[in-house]
């Protein structure tokens, strides 16, 4: 990839917003990174189309100021992310800049950093012996990063099969030291250090193969987990109209989920969401570790309001950090938020170079770019027999909450979660504010997810979630049945059939994601308070009035509540148990 | 702005639209100024040596043999503490009859905030306002439109924020505002005695359209000097942005852009963007909190340009008149401040969040069951309470009129929820209920008097 030989230059023929052209002089590849010289400072810009002699850049700068006649460098090669120890608790922006190293309040255009620290040194424990045969991504030692183990490969680049030749003894080392040498089969000698360097557009493939997603995901969300849960290694997309809350959801997620590394790609959306994650995640604990969540979490910051280039940038920059920890077998979470302003990105220059526009002026590769990118997630078999994950949620900002708009379509094709937010479920509170019944986890189609949700959960597991989705389904047609014919032209059959759907969505759905302990809920709490509705749910009560069903099912629902408000298991969590059963005990029938 | 001795000067214009011109010169950079005609222009396309122009005051009267001199330098305003008190056009030109202001010259609509120099917004802005304070919180550093159809009177209840808001400078940005809106605004600060602590910049229904688009980046830039150099806190009103939507939809109309959704520009989100996102909390103790106003067009909020703000502002403020209580409330459904989760309960009383929602969550159960009555069913007995509750909740607390502080509020909502129903209805922790459900006697109470009653 890294072609010597006379560097390709260029000088700048026309400005439109961040769209540049540019006649060149010599070879050029598409999207070859070039920095375009506005007098002392060089602007980052992609080459996303050529017709001999000029290269179409996209500047992932503001072109302010600039005019004809301004030398462009060629660098070739694609954009490039950094891999190495030390990408953990960073925060970056979409072209992996390192935020906390930039001077001053603001962006000045044209400063790029350094992303990694090349001065700190890092224990390094081998893992291979000399003469071993090794390839791309063969773990040669390790450090430890915070709290993880970090392997050590061969990097992704070299193809074929090398021998190692020599590896540095345990000790201390920088990023860019040497730290072993490998031959080629000609005999040919590399020197291998901790660092290398990736282009984030193409998928790292270096293992042994993907077999379909099959370990569940604990996320501590009860809607998801219980009703719709994602794998390991699966991929989700969360739709939402503005204030139904996505980013609410999204955050649950990043500091809940049961992975060894969160990547989130916070993607032309807001400063302050940013910043409450920079705010609180280094004070709030991992629960399942003990640690910081800052400590397993890296941040793509390319925020709405900085260069709409980078945004395109920002994605694939956070996917390839992903797939970089999951060469060395760990459980990665990505999130997107949100994909939609990524392919508004696209859409923005696709006008400016003005190509035939597709649906509501969308691109017409926009399908063809989402697939392709949420085909990188995966559940993954190492070439050395280890496992590794990488689990992609992304939310949509779909346009005026219409869910058939291109972005949403697009994206329906390859997520095979789908948790639809719902404006009427906002509207009255009920957060989170996923639909239960438009949403679907395709897992639980897969046999294997099936075979190990009965497993590890309870081997009723599947067959209540049947049960519990039913319900919810019978519930919603018995209140239009009685919105339709009123309160007394029904049967009170059909209001118990209501009330006890409610039931579900106020303990199970619905969860309080600022309360300390509702927010979060492990796995083998929500198959005790399921077990509980459920049981309910079987109870045949009898009522002399319709009235008395609403009344009296608000007061199991608040019993189930305070239980979910308490500590599990603790003795406030057993006296509201106690007083639920005392309830259930007024109007049981035999 | 004079133009400069040495300066070329270009007089043959071979293109011209209702909004853009386009000439033939060498060496001009990208965004920066001309004069075309006596009227300021900013450059917006350049190929090869064909420059097009965005002429702010409209194309009118343009000749082809226009002269046409380029600054050199995209628009920029002096800023100094001599701002304070008054006010410009959109080109930051004074419009008071003072003289012009002496200062530092800034390029508007300049770089972006780096978000780890951001600091998270926590200082609560109290406005009085129940439907605010209360139900959607505003918070300093915090981007929030009001969304409201033209009939609202959403401009004195900006004013009344603004005023209430204790901000150390007030920073109006006026897009196509009324004559008569703009004497209201300058009154009610006038009045207010609070004149010397406002800048404003005004486009008035008079100018033309598209001059519209400098007048967020004139104010913003204002409010970056004060919030940055001199570590102030900040209120930036925007009035109306559906206009401002509209201006840019004119200029990329006229540039042959292919349009997305509602007519509007591809880039809307991001032109949005780059004004709201200005809004930050500074470690310093600066801060730019931006009040906007979008207008509707029949209480639409799918239409693109509510659409995109609503995704990039930090929630909204819907007003809309209850015909129940004959007042405009804030809608405690379609309103949102997404940022009262980092003060509610923390700044304010521990209950807070729990009122705020079961309050919500009555008032839907209230516009449920008006439904059913609508649709000629019998009520329940609890549906019966719901509109009761709902109409006192309204006038008490969601009308704009209301100015109390916040503690009163939730005395409010507790008393309330005394008032119509059970404690098991109101469904709260019980921590909650022990603590604050009011002694006075309430509907459980009046009920077991009622029981005990009919038993003897």
């Amino acid at each position: 990839m890294e072609e010597k030989g006379k560097q390709t230059k260029g000088k700048v023929r026309s400005i439109i917003a961040n769209l540049v052209l540019v006649d060149v002089d010599g070879p050029i590849s598409q999207n070859e990174i070039c920095y375009i010289k506005l007098g002392n400072t060089p602007l980052m810009a992609e080459v996303i189309k050529v017709a001999e002699p000029t290269a179409y850049v996209q500047v992932f700068e503001s072109t302010r100021g600039l005019s004809v006649g301004a030398e462009v460098e060629f660098s070739g090669h694609m954009l490039e992310v950094t891999l190495a120890p030390g990408i953990l608790s960073r925060n970056f922006d979409g072209l992996q800049n390192d935020l906390d190293k930039m001077e001053g309040v603001f962006l000045k255009r044209g400063e790029y950093t350094i992303p990694l620290d090349e001065e700190k040194k890092w224990d390094f424990k081998p893992l291979a012996k000399e003469g071993d045969n090794v390839a791309a991504g063969s773990w040669l030692g390790e450090v430890t990063e915070n709290y993880q183990p970090h392997k050590i490969m061969v990097p992704f680049k070299l193809l074929g099969n090398y021998t190692l030749k020599s590896l540095a003894n345990e000790g201390s080392y920088t990023i860019k030291d040497k730290i072993a040498v490998i031959t080629d089969k000609e005999g040919n000698d590399i020197e291998v250090t901790m660092m290398q360097k990736w282009p984030v557009k193409v998928p790292i493939k270096v293992f042994e193969s993907k077999p379909r997603p099959f370990r569940l995901l604990e996320t501590g969300v009860r809607t998801i987990d219980t009703l719709n849960p994602i794998t390991e290694g699966g991929t989700g997309f969360i739709p939402g109209p503005f204030g139904s809350g996505k980013t609410v959801l999204q955050h649950a997620l990043s500091k809940q989920a049961e992975a060894d590394i969160v990547i989130v790609a916070a993607c032309g959306e807001r400063a302050n969401e940013v910043v409450e994650i920079f705010t609180e995640f280094p004070e709030l604990d991992d629960p399942r570790t003990g640690r910081k969540l800052m400590e397993r979490t890296t941040i793509i910051a390319n925020t709405s309001n900085m260069p709409v280039a980078a945004r395109e940038a920002s994605v694939y920059t956070a996917m390839t950090l992903a797939e970089y920890y999951r060469q060395m077998g760990l459980k990665i979470l990505m999130l997107a938020d949100s994909t939609s302003r990524w392919a508004q990105a696209l859409r923005e220059m696709s006008n400016r170079m003005e190509e035939l526009p597709g649906p509501d002026a969308y691109p017409m590769d926009l399908t063809a770019i989402i697939s392709n990118f949420y085909a990188r997630a995966g559940y993954t078999y190492l070439n050395n027999g280890e496992t590794g994950s990488i689990t992609f949620i992304g939310t949509v900002s779909p346009a005026g909450g219409n869910l058939k708009e291109p972005v949403t379509e697009a994206t329906k094709k390859v997520g095979r979660c789908f948790y639809a937010l719902s404006q009427d479920r906002a509207d009255s509170k009920r957060y989170p504010a996923v639909d239960p019944i438009d949403s679907y986890s395709k897992y639980l189609e897969y046999d294997e997810v099936k075979e190990y949700l009965n497993k590890n959960i309870h081997e009723n597991w599947m067959d209540n979630i049947e049960l519990v989705k039913d319900i919810l389904i019978r519930g919603r047609e018995s209140s239009e049945q009685i919105d339709i014919l009123g309160d007394d032209g029904v049967p009170i059959d059909y209001h118990i059939s209501f009330w006890k759907s409610e039931v579900i969505d106020f303990v199970i759905l619905q969860q309080d994601a600022f309360d300390e302990i509702d927010a979060s809920t492990p796995i083998e709490r929500q198959r005790y308070m399921l077990d509980k509705v459920l049981e309910i749910y079987r109870t045949r009560f009898e009522f002399d009035s319709f009235e008395d069903v609403a009344q009296y099912f608000k007061r199991l629902i608040n019993e189930l509540k305070q239980m979910n408000y308490s500590k599990y298991d603790s003795d406030k969590f057993k006296e509201h148990e106690k007083q639920l059963e005392q309830i259930m005990e007024e109007r049981k029938v035999a | 702005m004079e133009t400069q001795a040495f300066q070329k000067i270009y007089t043959r214009i071979t293109n011209i639209t209702k909004a853009t011109c386009s000439l033939k010169a060498a060496g001009v950079g990208y965004e920066e100024l001309a004069i075309v005609h006596g009227k300021l222009a900013q450059v917006v396309k350049v190929i090869g040596d064909d420059i097009t122009l965005q002429v702010f005051g409209g194309t009118e009267g343009i000749p082809t043999n226009a002269e046409v001199v380029f600054y050199g330098k995209p628009p920029s305003l002096k800023v100094s503490e001599s701002l304070s008190g008054r006010f410009f056009n959109s080109f930051g030109n004074p419009i008071d009859g003072g003289p012009d202001v002496e200062g530092e010259e800034r390029e508007i609509g300049g770089p972006t905030v780096n978000p780890v120099r951001r600091k998270q917004p926590s200082e609560l802005i109290a406005t009085g306002i129940a439907g605010i304070d209360l139900n959607n919180t505003l918070v300093s550093g915090q981007k929030i439109p009001f969304f409201a159809d033209p009939d609202q009177p959403y401009n004195q209840v900006m004013a009344m924020v603004a005023l209430r808001a204790k901000a150390d400078k007030i920073i109006l940005g006026g897009m196509g505002l009324t004559n008569d809106d703009y004497l209201f605004f300058k009154n009610v600060f006038d009045n207010a005695g609070a004149l010397d602590r406002i800048v404003s910049f005004v486009n008035s229904t008079e100018d033309p359209p598209v001059e519209r688009l400098l007048v967020p980046d004139m104010a913003l830039t204002a409010a970056e000097y004060y919030a940055v150099d001199k570590n102030q806190s900040v209120l930036v009103l925007l009035t109306d942005m559906t206009l401002y939507a509209d201006a840019l939809a004119i200029v990329s109309n006229r540039m042959d852009q292919i349009p997305s959704k509602d007519s509007m520009p591809g880039s809307l989100y991001s032109d949005l963007a780059k004004i709201y996102e200005k809004a930050v909390q500074f470690p310093e103790g600066g801060s730019i909190t931006i009040v906007a106003v979008t207008t509707l067009s029949g209480g639409d909020i799918t239409h693109a340009i509510p659409d995109n703000t609503g995704y990039i502002t930090e929630g909204q403020l819907f007003l809309r008149k209850d015909t129940d209580v004959g007042k405009v409330i804030v809608d405690p459904f379609r309103s949102l401040s997404r940022l009262k989760q980092l003060v509610i309960g923390e700044k304010t009383r521990e209950d807070h969040p729990k009122v705020m929602n079961a309050a919500v969550r009555l008032f839907a159960d209230a516009s449920n069951a008006k439904t059913k009555m609508e649709n000629g069913f019998d009520l329940t007995d609890y549906d019966e309470r719901t509109l009761d509750f709902a109409k006192e909740y309204s006038e008490k607390l969601l009308a704009i009129d209301v100015n109390i502080d916040i503690d009163e509020m939730l005395d409010t909502g507790w008393y309330l929820f005394n008032k119509y129903f059970t404690k098991a209805e109101v469904g709260l922790k019980e921590e909650l209920v022990q603590k604050y459900w009011p002694e006075e006697e309430g509907l459980e109470e009046k009920r077991q008097k009622e029981k005990t009653g009919s038993e003897a």
